[in-house]
C-alpha cells in the first residue's frame, strides 16, 4: 500500500509544493539543478504519494516495500522536497540543502544518514545497475515488492547503462520499472546536438526490454503509464519507461532549454516562478 | 631463524574458492558474482552448489560493482570476483560512488595481481591496486600470503560490516601458514622474532622474506619478519613495537613503490619513530611478458632483493 494513495487533484497541489520548495531551495544557496527536478516532479509525486509501496519509517534493506533508486543524482532538490513532503524527515530541513554539515548533499548520499537514500548517486551511469542488483536480491528474498530506477535521457550515453540493460534482460529481472526521463537537454544543448539518442524504444526493445511510453508532466497519462509498468512486470523481461517531460515544467522562462540544468534564479526569478505555482494551502518550509 | 616446513605449494586465488565455497555452506547471505572468469577465480564450485546465489555477469566489471552495491540492500554479502586490474582500475568509480561512498557491504575479490600471472604482460598486470584501494575511505585492504591464509581471510570478511578490497593471485606458492588459522583483520602475523631489522612483507613476498631470512642467518643478522596481510587498516602498534626493538625497516611487496605497504609503513614511522626505511618493490614501471620467477628477478622482487635492502638498511642505522 501507498501511505498517501492521493486522488489526482491532490497530487497535483502537492506537486505544485514540490516545486516551490525546488525553486526556493536552490536559490537559497544559489545552486543545484532545478530543471531535471521541476521537469520530474509529476514522477516522484506520482511514486511516493500513489504508486510505491514503502514506509516512512525508513529502514536500508527496505523487505517487504518497493524501492526507488535516483541514478541522475543532481536533480536531488526533486527527491529530498518529495521526500521530506511524504514524511521521511521534517520539511524544516530543506533549509540545509548545500548547505556544511547537512544530510541534505548536493547529490544524493547515505553517508550522512539521510532517511529515504540507499544509495550515492550523481556520478552518472550507475543506477541502473544498483536497482537490478537490488531487484534480484528481491527475488532471492521471496520478495514481492518492486525496484523502481530514473535516469536521465543524457545518461544513457554511459556504457554502464548497457551492460546493466543488457545484464536484467539476460537474467529475467522482471520486477525492475526504469525510467527514462526524456526531455532531450544535457549539459551542453540538446541531446540532438550533443550525443544523439536514436530510438530508445528500439534500443531497449533490442535489448530485450518491455517498453512503454508516457508524458511525464501528465498525472492523468502519467499514472496509467505507471500502473501498466506494475501490470507489465512478473513476465519475464524488465520494463522501461520512457517518460516524456519538458525540463523546467512548470515555471515558464525555465522551459525547453538547457539552460535551467544547473542554474539557479535570482530574487526576481524566484517571485515569478512563486507566482507561477500557487497552492490551494501553501505551507513553505 | 625458524622454519616454516610445508607439504605443497598451492596459489592463493584457490584459497579464495576454498573460502567461498565454506562461506556458501555457512552463510546463507553470502552470494557469488564474476565477470566471465569463474574458472581462473575459482569460484566455480561455489557456482555449481549454489546456483542461486551466483551471478554471472559476462564481461562487465562496471556493472557488476554496481549489482554488488545493490545487492547488499536485503542483506546480502555480496562477492565480486575478476582480475585484480579490472577489479580496481577499470572501476575505480564505480567502487568509489555505489561502494565505498555509500558503505556498502561488498567483498572485491581480485586474484592474478601484481607481476606474477606472468606471460599475459602488463595490460593484466596491476602494480596500483593496493594505492588505489587504501586512498578510498572506509574500505579495507587485504594481501594475504597464501592458500590457507587466502581461505581463512575470504571466511573472516564475511564477517566484517563494510567493504573490503581482497587482493590474491595466480602462482602457486608455499603453503605454510596453519590451516586453523583465526584471520583477524588489521592484525599483523609475527613469522620470526629477530633484532637486527624488521621485514614487514605482505602477500607472495611473505614467503620471499622467509627465505631472506634464512640467507640472513647465515650472514649472522637476525631479521624480525613480520606478515602484514592487511594493508589498511594497518597494524600501527606492531609495527612501532618491532622497529623500537630493530632500529631499521624494509617492507616488501608485489606492487608499485609508491601507494603501497612500503607506504603504509612509512606514515606510521615517520609520525612516530623514524627509523630508516628501505623499499622492495616495483620501481614506478609497468610489468611485461614473461614466467613470474622471470618478472620477479627483473623487476626486483626475489629473497636477494631483500637481503640487498636489509644491508642497505643496517648500514644507514649504523651510521
Amino acid at each position: 500500500m501507498n501511505p498517501h494513495n492521493k486522488s489526482i487533484e491532490e497530487l497535483k497541489d502537492i506537486a505544485a509544493q514540490v516545486r516551490r520548495d525546488i525553486v526556493r531551495m536552490v536559490h537559497a544557496v544559489n545552486s543545484g539543478h532545478p530543471g531535471g527536478s521541476l521537469g520530474c516532479t509529476d514522477y516522484f509525486v506520482s511514486l511516493y504519494f500513489k504508486i510505491m509501496n514503502y514506509s516512512t519509517d525508513f529502514n536500508m534493506d527496505g523487505k517487504g516495500e518497493d524501492l526507488f533508486f535516483l541514478s541522475n543524482g543532481h536533480i536531488s532538490p526533486v527527491w529530498y522536497s518529495t521526500l521530506a513532503r511524504a514524511g521521511f524527515f521534517d520539511v524544516a530541513e530543506l533549509a540545509t540543502f548545500r548547505k556544511l554539515n547537512s544530510r541534505l548533499q548536493g547529490h544524493p548520499a547515505t553517508e550522512e544518514g539521510l532517511p529515504g537514500i540507499r544509495v550515492a548517486s550523481g556520478s552518472l551511469g550507475q543506477g541502473l545497475s544498483v536497482a537490478t542488483g537490488a531487484a534480484q536480491i528481491k527475488k532471492l528474498n521471496g520478495d514481492n515488492n518492486l525496484v523502481y530506477v530514473l535516469m536521465g535521457d543524457g545518461e544513457v550515453e554511459e556504457g554502464q547503462v548497457w551492460e546493466a540493460a543488457m545484464y536484467a534482460a539476460h537474467h529475467k529481472v522482471d520486477n525492475l520499472i526504469a525510467t527514462i526521463d526524456l526531455n532531450g537537454q544535457q549539459i551542453d544543448g540538446s541531446t540532438d546536438e550533443v550525443m544523439s539518442l536514436g530510438s530508445l524504444r528500439a534500443k531497449f526493445e533490442a535489448f530485450g526490454w518491455t517498453v512503454l511510453e508516457a508524458d511525464g508532466n501528465n498525472f492523468e497519462t502519467l499514472i496509467p503509464g505507471l500502473e501498466q509498468a506494475k501490470a507489465e512486470t512478473g513476465k519475464g523481461k524488465p520494463v522501461m519507461l520512457l517518460m516524456h517531460t519538458e525540463m523546467g515544467y512548470g515555471v515558464d522562462f525555465m522551459m525547453g532549454s538547457h539552460k535551467w540544468h544547473g542554474v539557479a534564479p535570482n530574487d526576481e526569478q524566484l517571485e515569478i516562478a512563486l507566482q507561477q505555482l500557487m497552492v490551494k494551502h501553501a505551507s513553505d518550509y | 631463524m625458524k622454519d616454516f616446513p610445508y607439504t605443497e605449494k598451492k596459489d592463493t586465488r584457490s584459497g579464495f574458492g576454498a573460502g567461498l565455497l565454506e562461506l556458501g555452506r555457512t552463510n546463507p547471505n553470502v552470494v557469488g558474482l564474476c565477470a566471465d572468469l569463474t574458472g581462473s577465480l575459482k569460484m566455480d564450485a561455489f557456482q555449481k552448489e549454489f546456483p542461486e546465489r551466483f551471478f554471472q555477469v559476462g564481461i562487465a566489471e562496471a556493472n557488476m560493482i554496481g549489482l554488488a552495491a545493490g545487492m547488499t540492500i536485503g542483506g546480502k554479502i555480496p562477492f565480486t570476483g575478476t582480475f585484480a586490474n579490472f577489479s580496481t582500475g577499470r572501476v575505480y568509480d564505480q567502487i568509489r560512488q555505489s561502494v565505498a561512498y555509500s558503505g556498502k557491504n561488498v567483498k572485491i575479490c581480485a586474484s592474478h595481481a601484481g607481476l606474477t600471472l606472468g606471460e599475459d604482460g602488463a595490460t593484466h598486470q596491476i602494480l596500483e591496486d593496493i594505492g588505489m584501494m587504501r586512498m578510498l575511505p572506509h574500505m579495507t585492504v587485504i594481501n594475504p600470503c597464501d592458500f590457507n591464509q587466502t581461505k581463512a581471510a575470504t571466511i573472516a570478511i564475511a564477517g566484517h560490516e563494510g567493504p573490503v578490497y581482497l587482493r590474491f593471485g595466480r602462482p602457486t606458492v608455499p603453503n605454510f601458514t596453519p590451516a586453523d588459522q583465526k584471520f583477524e583483520i588489521g592484525k599483523a602475523v609475527m613469522l620470526n622474532e629477530g633484532t637486527d631489522v624488521s621485514i614487514f612483507a605482505t602477500g607472495h613476498l611473505v614467503w620471499k622474506a622467509i627465505l631472506a631470512g634464512h640467507i640472513l642467518a647465515e650472514k649472522g643478522i637476525n631479521a624480525e619478519i613480520i606478515n602484514i596481510h592487511t594493508i589498511k587498516p594497518i597494524d600501527a602498534e606492531a609495527i612501532l613495537k618491532s622497529a623500537a626493538k630493530t632500529g631499521c625497516v624494509v617492507t616488501a611487496e608485489e606492487h608499485n613503490r609508491f601507494g603501497g605497504l612500503g607506504d603504509a609503513v612509512a606514515q606510521v614511522l615517520v609520525a612516530n619513530n623514524p627509523v630508516p626505511q628501505e623499499f622492495v618493490a616495483v620501481n614506478d614501471t609497468f610489468g611485461e611478458s614473461g614466467t613470474p620467477d622471470q618478472l620477479m628477478e627483473k623487476y626486483g622482487l626475489t629473497e636477494n632483493d631483500i637481503v640487498a635492502a636489509v644491508e642497505r638498511v643496517i648500514s644507514r642505522k649504523n651510521k
